[in-house]
């Protein structure tokens, strides 16, 4: 049965189609190795006894023509499921269930695959450690006491340790691309406007996007071919033409121009991300793709400008966990009080952080300063890549300014935790797609990944790129089970 | 323009001081669905049973901008003669209470909707043109209810959602009269186009009202208070009366106005502060991210030009023209939409050989009266307008007397009966036979021979005698006309 969880969701998807394993086989394997993975702190919730249930029904009259045929799957607990409790790793929603299921993950449902359960994340998302959900940090399959990254921790820890085939977190400044790059797995964000936030527990909304978390760059396209739909309950969806992108993958690449933005060679950047990243210029050259220095002169603003914008929205966007309608409610002296016991005792201390960046930069006085002057940096930064592709097809980047660090070393330092983002950021601002996909180890054996940003609804050209560097790089991800007893 | 005499002044030994007022009126958009979720908007639902997700504000909901409201702002934006923005924005104004789901409310701010327009009043001493300032489109909260529970709040979240307009005017309104005839004027164009049912007790039109005060002659403008969310006309007027002299008294007494939110207490008839400028909320105003803005084509804007009706000021114009009215007349006929149907249906029942004066005489004089003591909008007018119209042709064409007509009027009311009927039923008909009426004089005559020479000897008030008499005679019936030439020509 272990060899089972080691399959890649594509390999999983074809031993079922031709019945080699029924859903029940793979769902019983993954439910075994997640009750056995405890210790990764993975799971908020999971929903084992009815997703075997499912499987069951599923085998009694299997579908075979859907895309993830009988696939279970572990999702974010950022996303609305009907009738699993949904916590966005928030005390203020610790009893909240919700009635609806969000877009992203009907369209999942849609196509076959079953729910095995709720992913930890950062409290509504807001970290790059996983170490700010209310229920506990997640530890990284790669070490003992390494972080998975954040926010969607315990979505790249869950993929990194076999607990789920694959699955979708959420990216709103570099949640699935920094994780991903952390723990040695693939993951994409996006286009802003490709995946329904409809049902989404919303962080910062003009930022925000759903995405697949993968072990290769196959099964990524497979699920976003899934996910990915014009929903018009999304008054932000876009209603363009969408590729069928694991089917029209490829690993040619020859002749494209990929840039090399020199504004990412940051200071302070230890050597092995710069060697990295050099490896990485030579497999583009491998594959045929030609590289090209460009300059993406405004990219040093885009973290102070994603430190306004996405706190700001965040600050609005919260309001509405109040004690009054739903979730967690203080008891109170009256109204004002009610409202004051119920988020202090509700939020953390890094969402309580952000709201508060959020209302000042907002505030009368304070607005054309903050807010108003990061908007208009942040249509600078988009300008920069519109340049930027008139030269070029993608763009390759590292994912992340280090790798993985100890649970507990950056909490008491926001702005150094912040600096995570630094290479992800950018994108969000653009609402361009950008694939993190791992490249290499560092000298302590943890993965680093490098990131490929690509023009807006150009996943396909970014997903072959992937795809291509996948079978040069030839990535192990050294996973050796130290959490099993 | 206004006479001096007809000013609005407020007087104290040697001052004169002229009333300033702006009304931010917030008129409910007429729709079946909220403006940004698919929700039922019926009025006196039982609570909480016209609520969505989107309207309660769970995790992960998003609006999505109802095309219909978008519609209908913009025909009341062509209807106050306003400019209409092509691109237009949604913003957040975040501010916390119980009845406020989301925690903010989805407003515009800086891109409203629509833009500058103008409203004309049709007041005693001539028209008066007010600037509308903007109108913009919003969400209204739900309603928090604090006395059905000694320890707790109830919230109704079914208003919660529902979109409103609204509509900004410049300072440029000067006494509680003008702002009876303004607010009059929005209803009306309003319920021309079907954009907003104007009812008052159902909150669909309310209104907070600026209030400041300057010597009269003076350019500038005082110190300006708001009064917040009045319902109906007359507490908007005597909340204005109230508040312009409360300024006037400070001034006088050397004392200055803070700028503050009032409430209007309608029980002690009297403002109170409710909050000063300081403590002015802060309401982080910014373009909310869950959506685009909006945008209209001039095709759009075009096609809704289409649709608009004929409005008031047009059809009083044409009133006055076509049907000879004064301006009086019309502008009974045009305000309320309702009317003007029924007089025109009137109108064009009565035919070929109509006498419109008539009408309009019998529709402000005995329907109205009628309306009035029974509570009937016009639009539930016990008599339909084909009857009344045979009615007005009975007058006219001499079949009964005016006077025989209100005996007709009276019994038509119940059950709206056809009056050629009623006046066959009850031989009604006016007696216009010269012979019958000539014997029946001079029988009267006969019998008051005194009082015939009397009035041969110039006692001229004894005709009026004589037309009684005769009338009696007749049970009422004598074509009065008639009558009148007889008498003369025998006496």
């Amino acid at each position: 049965m272990s060899d089972i969880t080691k399959q890649s969701l594509t390999e999983l998807v074809e031993n079922i189609k031709n019945k080699k394993l029924s859903s029940t086989d793979v769902t019983k394997a993954f439910i075994d190795r997640s009750e056995k993975s405890e210790k990764l702190n993975a799971y908020i919730t999971n929903d084992f006894t009815s997703a075997l249930d499912k499987a069951k029904k599923f085998d009694q009259k299997p579908n075979l023509d859907l895309k993830l045929p009988g696939i279970p799957m572990a999702v974010k607990d950022l996303f609305c499921t009907k009738d699993i409790k949904t916590t966005a790793g928030s005390k203020i929603l610790n009893n909240f269930v919700p009635t609806y299921e969000s877009t992203v993950t009907e369209n999942i449902w849609n196509e076959g695959a079953i729910l095995l359960g709720k992913l930890n994340c950062d409290e509504f998302a807001m970290g790059s450690s996983n170490e700010t959900s209310f229920f506990g940090n997640v530890q990284s399959p790669i070490d003992k006491n390494l972080v998975p990254g954040g926010s969607s921790g315990g979505s790249a820890s869950a993929v990194a340790g076999q607990l789920t085939p694959v699955t979708i977190g959420t990216d709103t400044g570099g949640s699935i691309r920094q994780p991903a790059s952390f723990t040695g797995i693939v993951g994409l964000k996006p286009t802003y406007g490709s995946c329904s936030r409809y049902g989404i527990v919303a962080f910062a909304s003009s930022l925000d996007q759903a995405g697949p978390m993968a072990q290769n760059v196959k099964d990524c396209a497979l699920l976003h071919e899934v996910i990915s739909s014009y929903d018009p309950k999304d008054s932000t969806s876009i209603d363009f033409k969408r590729n069928h992108y694991s089917k029209e993958l490829t690993n040619n690449i020859k002749g494209k121009k990929i840039g090399i933005p020199k504004e990412y060679r940051v200071d302070g950047m230890p050597k092995e991300i710069e060697d990295l990243w050099q490896k990485g210029i030579q497999y583009i050259k491998d594959c045929g793709a030609e590289t090209i220095d460009i300059s993406l002169p405004n990219t040093s603003y885009a973290l102070p400008t994603y430190y306004i914008v996405a706190p700001a929205e965040a600050s609005s966007n919260l309001a509405r966990y109040d004690g009054v309608k739903y979730g967690f409610r203080a008891k109170g002296e009256n109204l004002i009080d009610m409202y004051e016991k119920t988020r202090s005792e509700g939020f953390g201390a890094e969402v309580q952080r952000r709201i508060m960046i959020g209302t000042y930069v907002l505030s009368s006085g304070y607005y054309d300063a903050y807010y108003l002057k990061a908007q208009k940096v942040r249509k600078l930064i988009k300008n920069d890549f519109d340049e930027a592709y008139k030269k070029v097809d993608a763009i390759l980047t590292p994912s992340t300014p280090s790798s993985a660090f100890k649970i507990g070393e950056k909490t008491n330092d926001p702005v150094s935790m912040y600096l995570n983002d630094i290479f992800t950021v950018p994108v969000n601002l653009a609402g361009l797609p950008g694939i993190s996909i791992p490249a290499g180890h560092d000298a302590k054996g943890y993965p680093l990944g490098l990131q490929i940003i690509g023009k807006a609804f150009d996943e396909q050209n970014i997903l072959n790129i992937a795809y291509a560097m996948e079978e040069k790089i030839n990535f192990k991800n050294k996973i050796t089970d130290w959490w099993i007893k | 323009m206004s006479k001096k005499d007809s000013e609005y002044l407020i007087n104290r030994k040697d001052n004169q001081y002229e009333v300033v007022i702006g009304l931010e009126v917030h008129a409910q958009v007429l729709s079946e669905s909220k403006l940004f979720s698919t929700s039922a908007t019926k009025f006196g639902a039982e609570p909480n049973t016209q609520v969505s997700l989107v309207d309660a504000a769970f995790p992960g909901m998003l609006p999505v901008i109802n095309e219909f409201c978008v519609k209908q702002a913009i025909k009341t934006g062509i209807g106050l003669n306003a400019k209409i923005n092509k691109r237009s924005v949604f913003d957040r104004k975040n501010y916390f209470y119980a009845d406020l789901p989301q925690g903010y409310q989805i407003s515009q701010f800086k891109d409203p909707i629509v833009g500058e327009g103008k409203v004309i009043l049709d007041m005693p001493n001539g028209q008066k043109e007010v600037g509308i300032e903007r109108l913009h489109l919003e969400q209204d909260a739900g309603k928090s209810i604090h006395d059905l529970d000694p320890q707790n709040t109830f919230v109704d979240l079914n208003r919660s959602g529902v979109a409103l307009m609204e509509i900004v005017s410049k300072p440029d309104l000067r006494s509680p009269d003008e702002v009876n005839a303004y607010i009059k004027k929005l209803r009306s164009i309003m319920r021309y186009l079907g954009t907003c049912d104007g009812n008052m007790q159902e909150g669909s039109l309310r209104a907070d009202v600026n209030v400041s005060v300057r010597l009269k002659g003076s350019k500038e403008f005082g110190t300006r208070c708001e009064i917040k969310n009045v319902n109906s006309i007359k507490f908007m007027q005597m909340a204005i009366e109230y508040e312009a002299n409360r300024q006037v008294d400070l001034i006088e007494e050397g004392k200055t106005i803070d700028q503050e939110t009032r409430l209007f207490d309608t029980k002690k008839n009297e403002t109170r502060s409710m909050r000063s400028k300081e403590d002015a909320h802060d309401y982080r105003y910014f373009p909310d991210p869950d959506l685009l803005p909006l945008e209209v084509s001039e095709k759009f804007i075009e096609e809704l030009k289409n649709d608009i009706p004929e409005l008031p000021d047009d059809k009083k114009k044409r009133f006055i023209e076509e049907f000879k009215l004064s301006s009086y007349e019309a502008n009974i006929l045009v305000s309320d939409i309702d009317t003007a149907k029924y007089f025109e249906e009137v109108v064009a029942k009565m035919g070929k050989n109509k006498d419109i004066k008539l009408a309009v005489n019998w529709i402000t004089g005995e329907l109205f009266a009628v309306l009035n003591s029974k509570g009937l909008e016009i639009s539930q007018s016990p008599v339909s307008a084909k009857n009344f119209a045979i009615l007005i042709n009975l007058i006219k064409n001499g079949t009964i007397s005016g006077k025989i007509a209100k005996t007709v009027f009276e019994l038509m009311i119940d059950g709206d009966k056809d009056p050629q009927k009623i006046v066959e039923e009850k031989g009604l008909k006016q007696q216009s036979d010269p012979k019958a009426l000539e014997a029946l004089i001079d029988k009267i005559i006969n019998d008051n021979r005194e009082k015939a020479i009397e009035y041969k000897q110039g006692k001229e008030k004894l005709f009026g005698f004589f037309v009684g008499q005769a009338m009696k005679a007749s049970g009422g019936k004598a074509n009065p006309q008639l009558i009148n030439e007889i008498l003369k020509k025998k006496l």
